[in-house]
């Protein structure tokens, strides 16, 4: 989970650096990604959670899809916080 | 020598084997699939890196573009030129082929722009190449389910064209008339005759003429052409 979490914060952090509000990483895994209280843009969303899946996928060398029918359909949506996509990344790279 | 990294669907014939030689000739690095392998070779084979895969099957698809990612960091352009056709009245057509084409044309052309986008959006450029087909807007009998899977395709690219355009990507479609590959092969000469007196310009299409816009396209100075569909012929 820290490793995961590692990479999340380092891509946030190389993404901060091109956006004008950058998303405040101050709470820990509590920091909202996306959703009620985040400033994020819906095209720098995209972006990240693109760039997460590429840093994720390289690092444990399998082919992941973030973005799947499941986590679109997630009450409790996985992209919310830090802490949440660390665990539903967990949760996918244990599957098969 | 030009040394872009241009990833062409539907290498092992027809026009993308023939994309594939242009692009290798011109100095590109290309990176090809199709669901059997090739038999064709170029003097630049070692430009050549080959995937079989079906482009509908996003499993065999997604480690094309982690091999793209490792080992050139970039995608300069996705030529999305694989495509099956089913040329029968549409009462006589069979669900599963109607799913096949669909799957092929439409999904695959889908897969293919949303994973070139991953890649082509870290550099924020690149150019994407759709396959139309002129079967859409002359509305061939006997095409129902290729000229729509088509007609998605062209729906794909103007609404992708919006959706990539932050990212410096461009996404257009190159519309052939009839060529003479394997795809058409099974069609009377008399419904080929027929569809060639709709063209303005009354003749088959050849593989250069693909090339034509596919380059128009790709080229630097197109970065402010997108969304938009060329048909050859006049059509
Ligand atoms: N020729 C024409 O008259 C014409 C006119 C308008 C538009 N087009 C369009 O031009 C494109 C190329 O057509 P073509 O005439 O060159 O056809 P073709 O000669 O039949 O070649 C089709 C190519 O696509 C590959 N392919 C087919 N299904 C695939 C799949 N599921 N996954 C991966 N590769 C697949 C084939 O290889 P495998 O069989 O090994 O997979 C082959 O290399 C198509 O999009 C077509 O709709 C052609």
């Amino acid at each position: 989970m820290d490793k995961i979490l590692g990479l999340i914060t380092k891509e946030i952090h190389g993404f901060n650096k091109t956006l004008d509000t950058p998303i405040n990483l101050d709470k820990g895994k509590e920091s909202v990604l996306f959703g009620r209280d985040s400033n994020l843009q819906s095209i720098d969303f995209v972006s990240l959670i693109a760039s997460i899946e590429q840093a994720v996928s390289d690092e444990y060398g399998k082919e992941l899809s973030l973005v799947d029918a499941r986590a679109m359909s997630q009450k409790n949506s996985p992209f919310r916080t830090v802490g949440s996509l660390a665990e539903y990344i967990n949760e996918i790279l244990k599957e098969d | 020598m030009s040394n872009r990294i241009v990833l062409i669907t539907g290498t092992r014939k027809g026009i993308g084997e023939e994309l594939a030689k242009y692009y290798l000739a011109k100095g590109d690095i290309v990176i090809g699939c199709s669901r059997s392998v090739p038999e064709w070779k170029t003097s630049a084979q070692e430009n050549y890196k080959h995937f079989q895969a079906d482009v509908n099957d996003e499993k065999s698809v997604k480690p094309i573009f982690s091999y793209i990612r490792r080992t050139h960091g970039r995608l300069d352009a996705l030529i999305n030129n694989a495509g099956i056709a089913s040329m029968n009245h549409s009462i006589l057509t069979p669900m599963q082929s109607a799913e096949r084409v669909l799957g092929t044309n439409t999904l695959g052309t889908f897969l293919f722009c949303r994973e070139a986008a991953k890649v082509m959006k870290n550099h924020k450029s690149g150019r994407i190449v759709n396959f139309a087909t002129v079967a859409t807007p002359l509305k061939l009998e006997g095409e129902a389910i290729y000229a729509a899977s088509k007609a998605a395709i062209v729906s794909l690219t103007q609404i992708l064209a919006r959706e990539y355009a932050d990212f410096g990507i461009t996404v257009n479609a190159v519309g052939p008339t009839p060529i003479k590959t394997d795809l058409i092969r099974g069609v009377p000469l008399e419904k080929m005759e027929r569809l060639l007196a709709r063209q303005a310009i009354r003749r088959y299409g050849v593989y250069e003429d693909v090339f034509n816009v596919v380059d128009f396209f790709l080229r630097e100075q197109s970065d402010f052409i997108t969304g938009q569909v060329i048909y050859l012929g006049g059509v």
